[in-house]
């Protein structure tokens, strides 16, 4: 059982590996989008230090989305879904090693860039340390909650934009709990609480979004 | 062991076939017949559990396909229209994961000698992209090698292949329908598969 769990991980990340130009334009573009940033604007540190929770807490949603557009089209395309939906093991734990797979491939370099882009911010060391600790715990539920809706709008026409404008809405709570804790950090207020609902929103993710996922590629199947 | 009663397709607003019904026992083979877009390959998906009918019953053991999923699907080779290969994975590591989704993990020599079978042992290496059309599918074929279903469901296998492949092919179905196996076959093509009885179901509305 989760040997075909493991087995649909190590493939995708062998794919990731085979095609790593895709999986650096992604990791480029969260680079080059938070360094926008302090080049466009006003480069006072207490403004920059202002920004840089929104900033880079949306450039990892964008980041995150890019690359769920692919998550289960390329399967869909070549017939592998099919055969997964067929298979005699819970689709539910296929879904679950392909979304891991997609969180270390995406989510985890963004968690590691995050502290390196986030000096360019002038945030001091608690910050920056609040800020990696937030992205660890919000990107599994970025990869999660994608991976809903890149099973809902598999199969329908321009389903890029379209995952983009479904998605987007979804990950608000993150957003609001994951910048809110750098915030909080900032003014010196406790950053426990909105960590731990963000731990809390990614539990719950885990729970419930590999079997809707899993229902959701069903239907586009049929 | 396979049972379909009274079953009906539609897709979009068309009906493609009604009041199909067919019982295939072990060793039997079944040929879908029917011009093209009579739902030949919809007959397939609904008998692999992709898609639900819009009337009738499949049954497998007695049991209905869609309730006791596991055990069928756990009694299934469905080889489709698309080959479900990675371009990016060589023709082996293909292999591999195909045969971990049904949950059999292979030794390498044995999927060497699946390959071998389809004559592509020496691509066994090369990245899938690379080969033919006839190649890929092929590849995708050779797990009917490795394969411990009873009931194949093949979806145009001989399209693409030269003649020896088909010849290979053929064959194989043989074999496994000579050893209490059951396929349902679509084609378009006359191959001579040795069957110890067939039957055929003509698709129309």
């Amino acid at each position: 059982m989760s040997s075909a769990l493991l087995s649909i991980w190590r493939r995708d990340v062998l794919l990731a590996f085979r095609r790593r130009s895709d999986v650096s334009t992604t990791l480029f573009f969260f680079v080059i989008v938070v360094s926008l940033f302090p080049l466009g604007g006003n480069p006072e540190p207490a403004m920059l230090r202002n920004l840089a929770p929104t900033v880079l807490w949306v450039a990892a949603l964008l980041a995150g989305m890019l690359s769920l557009t692919w998550l289960f089209a390329a399967d869909y395309n070549d017939g592998t879904l099919e055969q997964m939906v067929i298979a005699p093991q819970s689709l539910t734990l296929l879904v679950l090693g392909k979304v891991f797979a997609h969180w270390l491939i995406y989510g985890l370099p963004v968690v590691l860039l995050a502290p390196v882009l986030g000096m360019q911010y002038a945030l001091t060391n608690e910050s920056l340390w609040i800020l990696t600790v937030s992205l660890l715990l919000g990107t599994p539920a970025l990869s999660l909650v994608g991976a809903i809706v890149a099973g809902l709008t598999l199969g329908t026409r321009g389903n890029g934009l379209l995952l983009s404008l479904l998605a987007l809405p979804l990950y608000i709570p993150v957003l609001i709990f994951g910048a809110g804790a750098v915030v909080a950090s900032q003014v010196g207020i406790s950053a426990e609480p909105y960590l731990s609902l963000l731990g809390a929103f990614s539990l719950l993710a885990l729970v419930l979004a590999p079997w809707a996922t899993a229902a959701a590629l069903r239907i586009a199947v049929e | 062991m396979l049972n379909v009663q009274a079953l009906a397709c539609v897709r979009g607003d068309r009906l493609l076939f009604k009041n199909v019904n067919f019982a295939l026992k072990a060793g039997e083979l079944l040929y879908a017949r029917g011009e093209n877009g009579s739902g030949k390959s919809s007959l397939l998906r609904i008998l692999s559990g992709l898609l639900q009918p819009e009337q009738g019953l499949v049954t497998w053991l007695d049991e209905d396909i869609l309730q006791e999923a596991d055990a069928y699907r756990a009694s299934l080779l469905y080889i489709g229209h698309l080959n479900a290969l990675k371009d990016d994975l060589s023709a082996i590591e293909n292999l591999r994961v195909a045969a971990s989704l049904v949950g059999h993990r292979h030794d390498e020599a044995t999927l060497l000698a699946a390959l071998q079978a389809v004559g592509l042992a020496p691509f066994a290496d090369v990245q899938i992209r690379k080969l033919s059309q006839g190649q890929k599918r092929r590849i995708s074929l050779a797990r009917m090698w490795l394969s411990k279903a009873k009931l194949w469901l093949l979806d145009e296998p001989f399209a693409a292949l030269d003649n020896a492949s088909i010849a290979v092919v053929a064959n194989r179905i043989g074999e496994h329908l000579a050893t209490g196996g059951m396929v349902v076959l679509t084609t378009h093509q006359d191959v001579d598969i040795q069957a110890a009885s067939f039957h055929e179901v003509r698709l129309s509305a």
